[in-house]
């Protein structure tokens, strides 16, 4: 179980015209085996939060702690710290796994970070992994075009969750899926989530599906947090007129008439 | 690399084989065979022409041209592969290193390649040439050193792509060392590539060595290299244009051998899709016409050949819509929604094979009519909004250009005009009249989408096909142009035909809904029915995945399991029967039609869902 | 417009790292064709001179290119001397050299130049006609000639096809002068060779740019509004590929440039390059130093002019990525 704590996080990248404030003093906590939800549109600034959090993008201000301690990312030393004890799964299915790596090997080579294996060890492990994000285990010696897009997606959480990270970050993870995909997904995020006791990060654009997944979740708009809430609080009473146009806008199923 | 069956029915792959062979002989067996007679100096035979004994003459010691030269081939190869291993190994550590190092490194990295390659190669290679001394090594040492800032581009380039990529990333945050990255991520990644430019390098070697040897910085004597006979053949061209011909014809040989053989493992050398052989029918006559209907559209099919064989993603759709009706499309990715709109407006690529019992815009039977009328009939009569309005504007091009072409060169409109109802059409889909000086790159992507509405709308078009126009955009911004689209439906009458994947917002915006699966309409149905009428498994099934704001989110979401069918590998009845809860042994073997419900719902179903079902 | 935001401004950022890109090349050219003498095994001037000269003779020569002073001392020296436009001397002819570079420099611009317009000419209607005729997989015949043709030329060589043109058309069928500059024909055989194998290139790339363009969304919008194909290919297709081919054709104008030392050695060209190639034989230093700083110098020059000019054509790609 680990806590999360963002203390006025500040990112900025290198725009055409000078640097680009792409997150701007955010703060946010996930206490332990807690899913937060952060959502919000292109360009407000939550994939950039994501990267900055893993140490992909440099960060110029604010804090990051785990469990209290905070978080550096300046030498490889430091990042493998932070990767046993974070893990991300990012966007694209198409680019999500190495084409040229089986099922087998990149389970196995995440796997083998921090601990060694034998092979009789390995195969279970690849098994258990493949089981846990609800994918046959006959799929182990596959290359990545041979998968769906769904698929894909499971193994890269699957990748994630070899090294037994405690905190597990989703970034847009269905965001590339069909509908009826991105619900077996999201059935399998929020039950690992509840039987491995993970805290998460759950990022997307979609309203509906980061709600389905989160305890708690955070709107965030042109690099701030505008508003934080329990999930069933804010949608029965977002208090910010963001977040209130942001949940008009999600299109319903008029009722039937039958 | 595996080499595809297709290269045994390529002739130029057989041709590049051969040539390649034939170089590959002469530098194994040209210096026993020949070597003696290159190296015989013959006082009494000093530089003569072409004769039987010596068909391309002699040089200045008498020695056999046509010997010397093919005995050359193999220190011209050997050089000039040795020059290219060094400068790609080299280069590509270099700019493959690119995608692992730190930021800072990666840099400065890349700033060295960047100052490197100004300096074209050639000068390079004459510049170090002349520094570490004319003669084999210091030219061979030159080449590889002028070829890395090339090779390191690429490779820089390359490994750019991959480090952009969601793999990388994941395997950086799970700690890996960065000589494992390069090594089992990076490098095999860009591998064939690098593997391709190294063979046309080799040739570019071969040329450069041969042009050093040519100004004497090069190979030296007594040792020679198709460059220094090219030089001394030189010296007596105006007397004897052979010598000079012969290792010049060897250069030229060897250079396009290597470059035919980048060709061919490039693939470029075989066909990859045949066309379509047999001719298209002609088209028959459609239908008799229905009154008043914007489109009429029955059994329309689409094939499309693709290089594992021709599949058809459209397969008998129906549909039509009244004026003013909105109504919507909707399926999951490989559908053929997309295809059907496509095939509708006649924006297929041309192996596309269209079919269709009946085709019919505003009354106006498209098929048989000549190519120029239909054309007009499009034109005027249907507008398309696609799914990316980033790129479905053309970037070098005012926005009033793109506004005020179509009307011009259809309705015959001067520039003033077209410009005034441009203003207008804008208006109508509240932008200022100002946008017309702008070029797509300074609007926001709802303002592009706004734009190409107005495009559709300065035709006045009875039908409008919007291919997904909002799932590029926010969802804030989906809702205005969902709005808007409503309102020039109440004004202009218009007929609005909506296709997404989104099965929650067709529902909201349409009056009527279409669902497809794996090219064929399953269902259609009033939209207000969706959400609790809807009788088609698979509507059922997508329905209830969509994640509602109101639902107790302890339960599962409902899924479909399984995958939508292979599009090589059709199988007979009901495509959606292997993932079908409700499946009866006729559904494996019979596709059930499309059939009346009642007056306003169809479906294709042996087995539908029940109405009582449904309401519980 | 303020001081900050004209500092700030898009073009001045650009112009300004371009400037500095250049100097920093400069540098590198400057420094490296002084390092060059000092570089090369053995001494420079006894072998220019032979190995029987004079020691008076040698020493004076040393001294007077400055070489036995300390290594600072001579690159200041060097360096002054650039500034007011000394060269240095030959050592086989004692001219000074800036005045071999005043007579043969434009030869040399005029036929790069020239073979570069000549490969623009040919390559950019040239690949968009094919882009057009062999689009979504049409005349797949064509489409494999095309390939292969414009591949073998690309790998001809320029040196090798000057001497072939030379001994063919010259002294075969006497059509041509084939050595040295005079008059308009004079131009045609150095022009020639050094334009075909980058106009094959060329017209390749613009041909997948422009296939790329044609597969472009907008284009298919171009064709929903049943434009005449004159319209969609002129006006719509043509120019977005001349960015990217203009890009690849400003790389390909410093490996012409290059090239002239080749090309003019066969055609005994008046130009720098076939001087260069004389005094690389003759071991005369100088000269080969002052040949490298000068065609150095045009290749980063012609480069910068390039990069400018797509700026100018198209601001908003080219500034952006720089």
């Amino acid at each position: 179980m680990t806590a999360l704590q963002v203390r006025d996080l500040t990112v900025r990248h290198h725009g055409p015209h000078g640097p680009v404030t792409a997150v701007d003093g955010v703060s946010l906590e996930i206490p332990p085996g807690t899913t937060l939800g952060l959502v919000g549109e292109s360009g407000s600034g939550k994939s950039s939060l994501a990267h900055a959090l893993v140490g992909l993008t440099p960060v110029h201000g604010g804090r990051v702690l785990l469990d209290g301690r905070e978080v550096r990312v300046r030498t490889v030393g430091d990042r493998r710290r932070l990767g046993r004890l974070v893990q991300i799964v990012l966007q694209d299915p198409d680019s999500a796994l190495d084409p040229r790596m089986t099922v087998r090997q990149t389970l196995v080579e995440a796997a083998t970070v921090f601990h060694r294996l034998d092979r009789p060890a390995r195969a279970a492990r690849v098994t258990g992994l493949l089981e846990l994000v609800g994918l046959d285990p006959g799929l182990a010696d596959r290359l990545p075009r041979q998968l769906s897009g769904g698929q894909r997606q499971r193994v890269a959480v699957a990748r994630a969750l070899a090294v037994g990270p405690e905190l597990l970050i989703a970034d847009e993870i269905t965001s590339a899926l069909d509908v009826s995909v991105q619900a077996a997904v999201l059935n399998t995020i929020r039950d690992l989530q509840r039987r491995l006791g993970l805290s998460m990060l759950f990022i997307g654009h979609n309203l509906p599906a980061v709600c389905h997944v989160s305890d708690t979740v955070a709107v965030m708009r042109d690099g701030r947090i505008v508003e934080t809430a329990p999930t069933e609080a804010l949608l029965r009473s977002p208090r910010h007129p963001y977040t209130r146009a942001l949940l008009d806008s999600v299109p319903r199923l008029p009722p039937g008439r039958s | 690399m595996p080499l595809p069956r297709r290269y045994l029915r390529s002739p130029m792959a057989w041709i590049t084989a051969v040539m390649l062979a034939s170089l590959l002989a002469l530098a194994l067996a040209a210096p026993l065979l020949w070597g003696a007679a290159a190296d015989r100096p013959n006082p009494s035979a000093v530089l003569q022409g072409p004769s039987t004994a010596h068909p391309f003459g002699t040089d200045n010691l008498g020695r056999d041209v046509l010997a010397r030269v093919l005995t050359a081939t193999r220190p011209s190869l050997l050089l000039a592969l040795a020059a290219t291993l060094l400068g790609a190994t080299g280069g590509i550590l270099l700019g493959a290193a690119t995608a692992v190092v730190g930021r800072r490194a990666r840099r400065l990295l890349a700033g060295l390649i960047n100052l490197l390659l100004a300096f074209p190669a050639l000068l390079v290679a004459m510049f170090l040439a002349v520094v570490f001394g004319a003669g084999t090594a210091g030219a061979v040492l030159a080449l590889a050193v002028a070829g890395i800032p090339g090779f390191a581009r690429l490779a820089q380039t390359l490994a750019a792509a991959v480090a952009g990529t969601d793999h990388l990333a994941a395997a950086r945050v799970l700690g890996l060392r960065r000589h494992r990255l390069l090594w089992r991520h990076v490098l095999p990644n860009i591998a064939e590539p690098l593997l391709l430019a190294t063979t046309t390098a080799a040739g570019t070697a071969l040329v450069a060595l041969a042009g050093l040897s040519f100004l004497g910085l090069g190979v030296q004597p007594p040792a020679y290299d198709w460059g220094q006979l090219l030089n001394q053949g030189l010296d007596r061209i105006f007397a004897d244009p052979l010598p000079a011909l012969a290792p010049g014809l060897a250069v030229l040989y060897a250079a396009l051998t290597f470059q035919l053989l980048g060709e061919v493992l490039a693939g470029r050398v075989a066909r990859r899709t045949p066309a379509p052989r047999t001719p298209a029918p002609p088209p028959a006559p459609s239908e008799r016409a229905e009154d008043g209907l914007v489109l009429q559209v029955e059994d329309l099919s689409v094939e499309l050949p693709t290089p594992e064989g021709v599949i058809r993603p459209v397969c008998g759709v129906d549909l039509s819509l009244r004026p003013g009706e909105i109504v919507g499309l909707v399926g999951e990715s490989g559908s053929g929604k997309s295809l059907t709109a496509l095939a509708i407006a006649d924006l297929l690529p041309e192996q596309a094979r269209i079919t269709r019992r009946t085709l019919r815009l505003l009354g106006a039977d498209l098929a048989t009519m000549t190519p120029r009328q239909r054309d007009r009939d499009l034109a005027t009569g249907l507008a398309m909004v696609f799914q990316n309005p980033a790129s479905a504007l053309n970037p070098s091009l005012r926005i009033s250009t793109q506004l005020t072409e179509a009307v011009r060169a259809h309705r015959g409109m001067s520039r003033t005009e077209a410009l005034t109802q441009a203003s207008d059409a804008l208006r109508q889909v509240a932008l200022p009249p100002t946008v017309l000086r702008a070029r797509p790159h300074q609007l926001s992507g709802g303002q592009r989408q706004r734009v190409m509405i107005a495009a559709g709308l300065m035709m006045r078009p009875g039908l409008i096909i919007a291919d997904e126009p909002t799932t590029a955009l926010d969802v804030t911004v989906q809702r205005q142009i969902t709005q808007l689209l409503s309102g020039i439906r109440r004004d202009s009458g218009a007929a609005i035909l909506f296709i997404s994947h989104d099965i929650a917002l067709v529902g909201e915006f349409c009056d009527r809904v279409l669902v497809m699966y794996a090219g064929t309409i399953v269902e259609s149905l009033p939209a207000d029915r969706l959400a609790t009428g809807a009788r088609h498994p698979y509507t059922h099934a997508l329905v209830a995945s969509v994640p509602d704001l109101g639902a107790d989110r302890d339960r599962p979401l409902p899924t479909v399991p399984g995958a939508p069918p292979d599009p090589l590998a059709p199988a007979p009845g009901c495509p959606f029967e292997p993932r079908c809860p409700r499946r009866r042994d006729r559904c494996a073997e019979q596709a059930p039609p499309l059939g009346d419900l009642d007056a306003e719902q169809r479906v294709a179903c042996w087995n539908p869902v029940p109405v009582e079902v449904l309401a519980s | 417009m303020s001081v900050p935001r004209l500092l700030r401004h898009p073009w001045t950022v650009f112009l300004g790292r371009r400037a500095a890109r250049l100097l920093l090349s400069l540098g590198v050219v400057l420094t490296a064709s002084f390092a060059m003498i000092r570089l090369i095994p053995g001494d420079p001037v006894r072998a220019a001179l032979g190995v029987d000269a004079a020691p008076a003779l040698v020493a004076a020569r040393r001294h007077q290119l400055g070489l036995d002073a300390p290594f600072l001392a001579q690159y200041r020296h060097y360096l002054d001397g650039l500034v007011h436009g000394d060269l240095g001397t030959s050592l086989v002819t004692g001219t000074p050299v800036a005045e071999l570079v005043r007579t043969r420099l434009p030869a040399t611009l005029e036929i790069a130049g020239l073979a570069f317009l000549v490969t623009l000419a040919v390559a950019l209607p040239g690949g968009l006609l094919a882009a057009v005729r062999t689009r979504d997989g049409r005349r797949p015949r064509s489409e494999l000639a095309f390939t292969m043709v414009t591949a073998g030329l690309a790998g001809v060589p320029d040196f090798v096809l000057a001497a072939g043109l030379t001994a063919l058309l010259a002294v075969g069928l006497q059509l041509l002068p084939v050595a040295g500059a005079a008059g308009a024909e004079s131009f045609v055989l150095p022009v020639l060779a050094l334009a075909l194998a980058p106009t094959a290139v060329l017209l390749r790339i613009v041909r997948v740019e422009a296939l790329k363009v044609l597969g472009e969304d907008y284009l298919r919008t171009s064709r929903s509004k049943r434009l005449s194909p004159a319209r969609r290919y002129l006006r719509h297709a043509a120019p977005n590929t001349a960015t990217a081919a203009l890009t690849v054709a400003g790389s390909l104008l410093p490996a012409m440039i290059a090239g002239t030392v080749l090309v003019e050695k066969v055609f005994a060209w008046p130009g720098i390059g076939s001087a260069l190639a004389q005094s690389v034989v003759s071991q005369d230093y100088p000269v080969v130093q002052a040949m490298v700083l000068i065609l150095g110098t045009t290749v980063l020059l012609a480069g910068l002019l390039v990069d400018v000019l797509l700026a100018v054509l198209d601001p908003r790609s080219t500034i952006r990525e720089s």
